[in-house]
């Protein structure tokens, strides 16, 4: 175990915690941002650091494409290749081979895939996708598993479920570098609370550094998400750090948080700022929308970004048809946002006003009262009461 | 608006990379450019519009510049224009010249620079443009047009010439006493993965030193060639700029590979230090009075690669 993990507050379910890595002290809530192959689009690490971000992704199979995880390794690990002095996670590669590669086909053995070089046939397994990662050298990596979209119903799902318990074992005797980097497994099983429970129950077994909740954010109906969520968190240990995969809109980081999850991640943020889609406490602002063009406010007027201090609406919506900059400047607004929403999160369960914040949050958000449904339940099983954000039921 | 509050800006009619004068559409209305959405024409009405609403620091008369291979009445037309706008833009200018950059043009026909060069001193600018260049004429027959020209401009007024890029001719400008230079040439060079790579402590190295400089062509590198995969070394040994001081060869040579916009970000980043830095160097050698050995010894070093390039001779 290469990692400590200590809970500084708490509100039921809900924590803050300080999380300690190898390259560095993470703060959870937290959400990080997804660098594909080995960087954020369009911005520096200086720009990283003045947002506050404390980990970021990669993901192996990209890097493990170009540049490759020997080169990796030989110029001393991604840390160096990047010159990022904070945290780094690497996926198993797993997901996106099944999402990218339309002739993946999974076997025990592991995920055989065309190679999008030359075509030739090749082999994902456990031992490879470790290996993988202990030469790219992220704090935290994953374990490869059997991921299912949770919109498929039937026996494959508990295949899925049982094979990734058996590669966790593959991955847990592959992994050179346990004292370096922390392997962290994967709760599958699709919805059902049944499946969940077998495999929360077989990982917590092998005493792993840390969980994550796998197999959501993929088009389930969100009253199903956050019941698997909360089954989860309720069933892992309370010493470990819990990451929900994916996720995702801030709304849904808010829910999983008040539910007990600490880590996430999602490409959410930055795709949207390069379609003009800005993240304002009210939900989104569409940048290329004509009312913009005249609007001479910051994007959002309470945020102290780097962005909101210089630019105007006006400008940027002069940008964001036309040139780079647009997206790049929307990119780094919204992951100040997503990184303000985990400091606000860890800060206010620290303080002991989190169900506060909660309120204010959904207020502002729904300031009609019309809270999802789905929200409202979670909220109950959270222990957080809101029905003062909630517009009376017309009779 | 674009949050640079804190720097100087100067106007001018064209853009360098996206709005070229196109002389063949200029007519008595306005000046014809080509722009992205088309074609199109301005003229000093529209144009003083444009100048009141952006408050530039100094802005260029509206031009018609033309290039080096017109016809002698095509290059006379392009002078009267050039003169009459001037006036129109100067009656429209509400500080009466104060940040006005006469247009000197005349395209190749030295007669005719000198006579418009006259003609532009005569009115009350702050300083001049010289129209005209950088649209196709030779490096040779530049040194004797941009001559005619500022040996006859007052001394205490500054000198702005567009599109001249490359390291020669920005020496070439500064010999002839220009002042102020725009170009494309980091643009295109971050564009390509170019990163310079030329020594600016001309005057400091030893001329050994300099001829035995390690890289390519002595100018600049391309980050997408393989041999940069595993090199861990900085664009520029020492060089003071963020990608030099945090990134490598490597990595660049990666990010260009995946064609990641940090990419174009960074290389920018370094080749404007690196180009700016060339400036100061200029400045510095003309303040210790040794510009023409800066320009000899600059010029020499450039050539030491094809000199190589003929072993038998």
């Amino acid at each position: 175990m290469a990692l400590q993990f200590e809970v500084v507050g708490r509100f039921n379910r809900a924590r803050a915690s300080k999380l300690t890595l190898p390259h560095y002290v993470v703060q959870t809530p937290m959400f990080m941002p997804v660098g594909t192959q080995g960087t954020i689009k369009g911005l520096t690490n200086s720009q990283l650091e003045d947002i506050g971000c404390q980990i970021i992704l990669g993901n192996t199979y990209h890097l493990a494409l170009r540049p490759g995880a020997e080169l990796i390794d030989e110029l001393g690990g991604l840390h160096k290749f990047m010159n990022w002095k904070r945290g780094l996670l690497t996926d198993s590669g797993g997901f996106q081979m099944v999402s990218l590669l339309h002739l993946a086909d999974i076997t025990e053995e592991g995920v055989t895939f065309q190679s999008p070089v030359d075509g030739k046939p090749m082999l994902l397994t456990p031992e490879e996708s470790i290996q993988i990662q202990n030469k790219i050298g992220a704090d935290i990596i994953m374990a490869l598993d059997d991921v299912v979209r949770t919109t498929i119903t039937g026996p494959r799902i508990e295949e899925a479920m049982y094979r990734t318990l058996r590669w966790m074992d593959r991955c847990i005797a592959a992994h050179k570098r346990p004292d370096a980097q922390n392997l962290f497994g994967i709760v599958q099983g699709g919805l059902d609370p049944v499946l969940r429970d077998i495999c929360v129950r077989g990982l917590v077994e092998r005493n792993l550094p840390g969980y994550a909740i796998g197999g959501l954010a993929g088009g389930e109906d969100k009253d199903s998400f956050w019941r698997v969520v909360a089954q989860c968190t309720a069933a892992l240990p309370e010493d470990k750090p819990r990451y929900v995969m994916g996720v995702g809109y801030p709304l849904d980081i808010v829910v999983c948080s008040a539910l007990g999850a600490d880590m996430y991640d999602c490409v959410y943020p930055t795709r949207t700022a390069r379609f003009g889609t800005a993240l304002v406490p009210e939900g989104v602002l569409k940048l290329k929308h004509n009312a913009m063009a005249s609007d001479e406010r910051p994007i959002v007027s309470t945020c102290s970004c780097m962005v909101c201090k210089n630019y105007t609406r006006a400008y940027i919506h002069s940008l964001v048809t036309r040139d780079a900059m647009g997206s790049q400047l929307l990119s780094y607004h919204n992951l100040s946002y997503m990184m303000r929403l985990s400091k606000d999160l860890h800060m206010s369960i620290v303080e002991g006003r989190f169900p506060e914040y909660v309120r204010g949050f959904l207020r502002t958000q729904f300031p009609k009262g019309d809270v999802p449904q789905w929200v409202c339940n979670a909220m109950e099983v959270a222990g957080i009461d809101i029905s003062s954000c909630c517009a009376p039921v017309p009779v | 608006m674009v949050g640079l509050q804190d720097h100087f800006f100067i106007a001018s009619p064209g853009d360098s990379v996206e709005s070229l004068p196109e002389h063949g559409g200029t007519n008595k209305i306005g000046a014809a450019f080509e722009t992205p959405s088309g074609r199109r024409l301005i003229n000093p009405k529209d144009y003083m519009d444009i100048i009141s609403s952006t408050r530039p620091n100094l802005w260029a008369s509206l031009a018609d510049e033309v290039p080096a291979w017109v016809t002698e009445k095509r290059n006379r037309l392009s002078i009267d224009r050039t003169l009459k706008w001037l006036d129109d833009c100067l009656s429209l200018d509400q500080e009466k010249g104060a940040s006005t950059l006469g247009a000197v043009v005349g395209g190749p026909n030295i007669e005719h620079r000198k006579k418009c060069a006259t003609e532009v001193s005569m009115r009350n600018v702050s300083g001049f443009y010289l129209g005209g260049f950088g649209l196709g004429e030779s490096i040779e027959e530049r040194s004797a047009l941009l001559n005619a020209v500022t040996n006859i401009l007052p001394e205490e007024k500054i000198r702005f010439v567009s599109r001249l890029g490359l390291p020669e001719e920005v020496l070439q400008g500064v010999a002839a006493g220009i002042d102020l230079f725009d170009s494309t040439y980091i643009y295109h060079l971050t564009l390509g993965g170019f990163a310079l790579v030329f020594p600016l402590d001309i005057l400091g190295e030893a001329p050994e030193a300099l001829l035995r400089n390690s890289s390519n062509d002595y100018t600049k590198i391309n980050l997408h060639a393989t041999i940069y995969r595993k090199d861990t070394s900085p664009i520029v040994d020492k060089c003071s700029c963020y990608t030099c001081q945090n990134h490598t060869r490597a990595y660049l040579n990666h990010l260009l590979n995946v064609h990641e916009m940090l990419a174009q970000i960074l290389l920018e980043i370094h080749n404007t230090h690196h180009y700016l830095g060339f400036f100061r160097s200029i400045r510095r050698a003309l303040k210790q009075e040794k510009f023409e050995l800066f320009r000899e010894r600059f010029m020499e070093s450039r050539r030491v690669h094809l000199m190589e390039a003929v072993p038998y001779s």
